[in-house]
């Protein structure tokens, strides 16, 4: 399969802007939290869980959605949102916590919604997974196109929402496709020591659905997997899996001293880097020098250096806004 | 003209035949409420009227389609879910507390969930410890959700069609005592005058079911019933009982509890709902704070003991308030 110059930067672009935000909040999270780490401390307490590593996914997957099909995501949510294009400065800005944020403050990094881009995440593990069928159901019932994908980890391939999801989207042959992002680990689990199965695309067989196990630091081949899928079920075709295998650069959260990973893993897995791959592979196509890709790197280190002022710069929103929102009208 | 009489279950089912007429966006989803028409009788008649694409018989996945419930909720359209009885939360509940009643805050008021859970209550048939529950303060306790609990057929019409045109995420609690089934002990108020139209009752509106002077009983659901029973009997006492109807736990009317508490300076709650930490003990403190002047004497409450609800006939009524209990205490209420 090959694709045009135009389709294979725009991949390494996404990728490229998700490793420099990703990179440039892991800074700004630690502000604050030195010398001892407190999490409740700086301009971004609480938890952060970082996507480097796992750009492939995203980009990949990302690329065949329109802004109007529905993704659900995770606690580690920031690369799906980049990839199907939030503005970054909104984004920043919930993850500070300001009153400019997507969620005005409320929801901060483990929940972000953009009912724009029909993008919502949550930290309950697998607890998105049936959104994304209830989307692909209303999506369904209008007779739309759209399609609704729902992106989730290899430990929340064990929980009872996944299956349960998964029997639902086969049995009312739902437009929606399922990404296992592998990355080999729940928190210190490993898979090895969770899951029944060797590969979760072995489950796509359990709800008579098509299922593929890919490379997932080769977006190339994530690419290709979902576009499949997606056009699949927009043609009316059901549900499909995918389990892209993939690594995570980062702890599982940041200050994670992962002290379970076995030495010298860490390492091994920075040697397949989507970023570097893709790279790699645009050069020997002759598409790609080390000036265009300096280019792209400073244009996303502006873009999201431009985020990060406009959430330093932005209020907060007032304490007693803490009572609003609870329902739509009482 | 004669008056138009349905059971409960025919209203809550006249209800959502009536908003899914109106609006093609709204449609019901959950098991046994396709071809069964609910197992309680809530969803009698849809199927046969709009179709296997709007009345979904699911398979036993909770969690999957109160999911699905929420996700389709927040797409656009307006899903009705049943959620066979209230006790089945457990399998569900993070579907319900977590993601129903918390996107919309969390998402900065942006996303809407305009989805209506219902779901069956109550006990005293025999049905024990996992089937007979009524676990509204539960729900009532976690922000986000509008909980709605009818006790009369008309109520139920009423505040159905409210919760399926409210764009919050509500439940609605139907007790199965209420609902006039043929299989159930006969139940005369169960079946009551509800008008051809649709019409709504807003939410926050408790209701005075009987009107007295002499002592408040704060109660929903069958509980009113008995209740209402309790009341007739003490008027041949001399004993005049104000029965207030809640209607709705989220949101509250305390305007008319404070009301009725200063008129009658008594109160009862009867609570069909386990006793400690609930429903009982959050009207007596309210009262407590905005009418303890008024009181002629302290709170009571009368409510389901903090026990499982056991098996044996007379085991499961010692513990479920009876009309008798709800007289005595009132007696004893009065008498202080």
């Amino acid at each position: 399969m090959s694709l045009s110059q135009e389709t294979l930067l725009s991949l390494y672009e996404t990728m490229v802007k998700i490793r420099t935000f990703e990179e440039r909040v892991a800074e700004i999270y630690y502000e604050g939290k030195t010398p001892v780490f407190d999490i409740a401390a700086g301009p971004v307490p609480g938890e952060m869980h970082l996507y480097s590593g796992q750009e492939a996914v995203a980009a990949g997957v990302c690329a065949h959605l329109r802004p109007d099909d529905p993704v659900t995501s995770t606690h580690r949510p920031h690369g799906h949102l980049i990839a199907k294009g939030v503005d970054l400065k909104a984004m920043m800005a919930e993850i500070f916590g300001k009153d400019t944020g997507l969620c005005h403050g409320k929801g901060g990094h483990m929940h972000l919604f953009d009912p724009t881009l029909h993008f919502g995440c949550g930290g309950i593990v697998g607890g998105g997974i049936p959104h994304a069928v209830g989307a692909a159901l209303a999506i369904k019932k209008r007779g739309e196109d759209r399609v609704a994908v729902s992106f989730f980890g290899d430990g929340a391939a064990n929980i009872g929402a996944f299956h349960e999801s998964l029997n639902l989207a086969a049995v009312w042959k739902l437009p929606v496709v399922f990404v296992v992002e592998d990355n080999l680990y729940a928190i210190s689990v490993p898979k090895s020591a969770s899951t029944a199965v060797r590969s979760n695309a072995e489950r796509g067989a359990a709800y008579d659905m098509p299922a593929v196990q890919v490379d997932g630091q080769d977006v190339l081949a994530v690419y290709e997997a979902a576009k499949e899928a997606i056009e699949r079920a927009r043609k009316g075709g059901g549900p499909s899996l995918i389990e892209a295998v993939c690594y995570r650069f980062r702890g599982h959260f940041e200050g994670d001293p992962e002290l379970y990973l076995p030495k010298g893993i860490k390492e091994q897995w920075k040697q397949r880097d989507p970023i570097t791959i893709l790279g790699n592979q645009l050069k020997a196509q002759g598409w790609f020098s080390d000036e265009q890709a300096q280019a792209i790197q400073d244009k996303m280190t502006a873009l999201v250096a431009e985020a990060e002022a406009f959430a330093r710069q932005s209020p907060y929103p007032a304490p007693e806004d803490a009572l609003k929102h609870v329902f739509v009208n009482v | 003209m004669a008056e138009r009489l349905l059971t409960t279950a025919k209203a809550i089912s006249e209800a959502i035949a009536q908003e899914m007429e109106r609006d093609d966006r709204v449609f019901v989803m959950g098991e046994d409420i396709g071809a069964y028409g609910g197992i309680f009788g809530a969803t009698q008649g849809l199927l046969e009227k709009f179709g296997p694409e709007r009345v979904m018989d699911t398979p036993i996945s909770e969690t999957g389609f109160i999911g699905a419930g929420v996700g389709a909720a927040t797409e656009g359209m307006r899903p009705i879910v049943e959620l066979m009885f209230v006790d089945f939360f457990g399998v569900a509940m993070d579907q319900i507390y977590n993601h129903m009643a918390k996107i919309h805050y969390m998402s900065g008021g942006n996303v809407k969930v305009p989805m209506v859970l219902m779901t069956a209550i109550g006990g005293g048939y025999s049905d024990a410890a996992q089937h007979s529950q009524c676990l509204y303060g539960l729900f009532a306790h976690v922000p986000g959700l509008k909980i709605v609990i009818p006790s009369s057929p008309y109520d139920a019409k009423g505040l159905m069609i409210q919760a399926i045109r409210d764009d919050d995420p509500v439940m609605y609690f139907f007790h199965k005592g209420i609902m006039g089934l043929g299989w159930m002990t006969p139940n005369p108020r169960a079946t009551g005058p509800v008008p051809e139209e649709p019409y709504t009752i807003p939410f926050g509106k408790a209701d005075v079911k009987r009107e007295g002077s002499d002592a408040t009983i704060l109660t929903v659901s069958l509980m009113v019933h008995r209740s209402l029973d309790a009341a007739e009997k003490l008027a041949q006492e001399g004993i005049n009982v104000e029965v207030v109807d809640l209607r709705t736990l989220v949101p509250l009317d305390k305007e008319t509890i404070l009301d009725s508490v200063k008129k009658t300076h008594r109160v009862l709650v009867v609570d069909e709902d386990y006793k400690s930490f609930g429903m009982s003990g959050e009207l007596v403190a309210l009262i407590a704070e905005e009418a303890l002047d008024y009181l002629d004497a302290p709170p009571k409450r009368l409510a389901v003991p903090d026990v499982p609800i056991p098996y044996s006939r007379p085991l499961e009524q010692y513990i479920s308030p009876s009309v008798d209990a709800i007289a005595q205490a009132v007696r004893d209420l009065v008498a202080e």
